[in-house]
């Protein structure tokens, strides 16, 4: 039962439009992001290309951000709401490191963003997650995000520009079992590290082509046990 | 030192002008056990004796990582300690956050001593009870300082505080000119001889003392204690063992002739007499 006052009865109420506002605080910088969770691996990877309407403006700026020793953080949408996102974690984990004498686990960490973004439920961060890194286990963890902090811990994600591009691809090449299904599969993919990369390599190939948002190059950010490893590799530049 | 009727309050004057209250909280200052401070041109190390309250229990906590590139000793009541590393951690992430670099140690040491300063006159409030040596890297290099309960700072190349610190501060004294060309191993050599001094009959060991050490390239670390046993189990072996317990330290002695740092003031202070308010007055 929707909680509607009843209006005069006499009188139809008339649909009121919102005018349309002279200037908006957001913008939209494009880009996609894609995390792959494999056995004992995490890849991470955004294309690096930064732009504002129908132009470019940077071919060379990075959208991931490595947060912890094991978590990384990549993100599409309004960048500047991500830089402050960005440094906003960072020094979250600095007061983290200080009371507690160790770094921050990946479950923590996107538990972490999950309220920070929540915390501007009524203002948001422009900005789309993909957090990437490996649990306590050892083991590859990928989360998704809303803008307002809703996640979910998956084998596989994709947001932004390209994302309805790459996600089908995905699902196609690596279809985990849905997590409301009993009982509950491992959240990782059988993908052998050099297979995911691969895979992510061609899916921006894929999104760069159709895409107008997407393009000049791909970072790709590799962590496993041995620690984090990075990736470059350019792409359609029109 | 002996009750006065001018001492009930902080915000009261005696008429020889002094205020007690401050004065007492540099008195708990020198009860807490010893902390030592020593710096070369390339590293500051901080040294603690940690004296346990009784055999069951651990010992109190007083080294301190305030952030990559600053690091404090305290002495006197670690409680106040506590919250004024909480005030200066959160300072220097603050400002990491708005200006993307690290706080300078100077700014940092005088928003201590200004917080401190407060306390002193206000009626409803007390001093702080502990003494801070703030050991840290800025792009002039190292320091150190010491913030004290008056409100007071001031840099120094070595200092020691806390009880029996006359005897570590006297072997500082006897040495400190040397330390600007020291390697890290000597320079945490040095410092363990000073705790040596404050323990006078005790033996040095992992379990009674702690060091921290901060240096250009090498961020803010409170040793380990099995590090820390072997630098004190090298003290009595000789040079030759030290050479061999830091894979990356043995390089770092200079051989380049640089002029001595021509500061202001020698540094060291000359075991301050307790009756007199030289700490206040400077």
């Amino acid at each position: 039962m929707s909680m509607v006052f009843a209006p005069c009865l006499t009188e139809t109420t008339a649909p009121t439009t919102h005018a349309q506002p002279a200037w908006s605080p957001y913008d939209n910088n494009g880009g996609t992001c894609v995390a792959i969770a494999g056995e004992d691996y995490c890849v991470i990877a955004a294309d690096t290309r930064m732009s504002t309407g129908f132009s470019i403006l940077i071919r060379n700026y990075s959208k991931i951000h490595q947060i912890t020793e094991k978590s990384v953080l990549a993100s599409s949408g309004f960048q500047a709401d991500i830089r402050a996102l960005q440094k906003n974690l960072d020094a979250r984990h600095q007061i983290y490191q200080h009371q507690h004498n160790k770094q921050m686990s990946c479950p923590a960490m996107a538990q972490l963003l999950s309220n920070t973004l929540y915390y501007k439920r009524f203002f948001p961060y422009y900005a789309f997650n993909v957090l990437g890194g490996l649990d306590n286990e050892g083991r590859g963890c990928v989360y998704s995000y809303d803008a307002v902090g809703s996640y979910e811990r998956s084998g596989y994600s994709s947001q932004g520009t390209g994302m309805q591009l790459i996600m089908p691809v995905l699902d196609n090449q690596l279809k985990s079992a849905s997590p409301l299904v009993l009982p509950l599969q491992k959240s990782t993919t059988p993908l052998s590290e050099f297979e995911a990369v691969d895979l992510v390599k061609d899916t921006f190939a894929s999104a760069a082509e159709r895409d107008i948002y997407t393009g000049d190059a791909v970072e790709i950010v590799i962590i496993n046990r041995e620690g984090v490893r990075r990736e470059l590799m350019d792409l359609k530049r029109d | 030192m002996f009750r006065n009727q001018y001492d009930t309050d902080v915000t009261t004057w005696s008429p020889a002008g002094r205020l007690h209250q401050v004065e007492y909280a540099m008195e708990a200052v020198k009860q807490g056990s010893a902390a030592i401070g020593l710096r070369s041109k390339t590293y500051v190390v901080l040294a603690t004796v940690n004296k346990a309250s009784s055999e069951l229990s651990a010992h109190q906590k007083k080294l301190f990582k305030i952030d990559n590139h600053i690091g404090i000793a305290m002495a006197g009541l670690t409680a106040d300690g506590r919250v004024l590393s909480r005030y200066m951690r959160s300072e220097c992430i603050n400002h990491h956050f708005v200006f993307e670099s690290p706080l300078p140690v100077g700014r940092l040491v005088v928003q201590v001593a200004d917080k401190a300063q407060v306390c002193t006159q206000r009626s409803w409030k007390r001093p702080y009870g502990v003494g801070l040596l703030v050991a840290g890297l800025d792009e002039a290099g190292p320091h150190l300082y010491y913030n004290c309960p008056s409100g007071n700072y001031a840099e120094y190349h070595a200092f020691a505080i806390g009880s029996r610190s006359q005897a570590a501060k006297t072997y500082l004294e006897r040495k400190f000119e040397t330390f600007m060309e020291c390697t890290k191993e000597e320079l945490i050599r040095h410092a363990l001889f000073a705790v040596k001094e404050s323990l006078q009959e005790e033996e040095l060991s992992s379990g009674n003392c702690g060091v921290a050490v901060v240096g250009i390239d090498e961020p803010f670390v409170v040793l380990d204690p099995k590090t820390l046993q072997a630098y004190i189990e090298a003290l009595d072996s000789g040079k030759d063992e030290m050479q061999t317990i830091e894979e990356t330290g043995a390089d770092d002695r200079q051989s380049s002739q640089v002029p001595q740092e021509g500061t202001g003031s020698r540094g060291i202070s000359v075991g301050a007499s307790e009756d007199t308010p030289t700490d206040m007055e400077t």
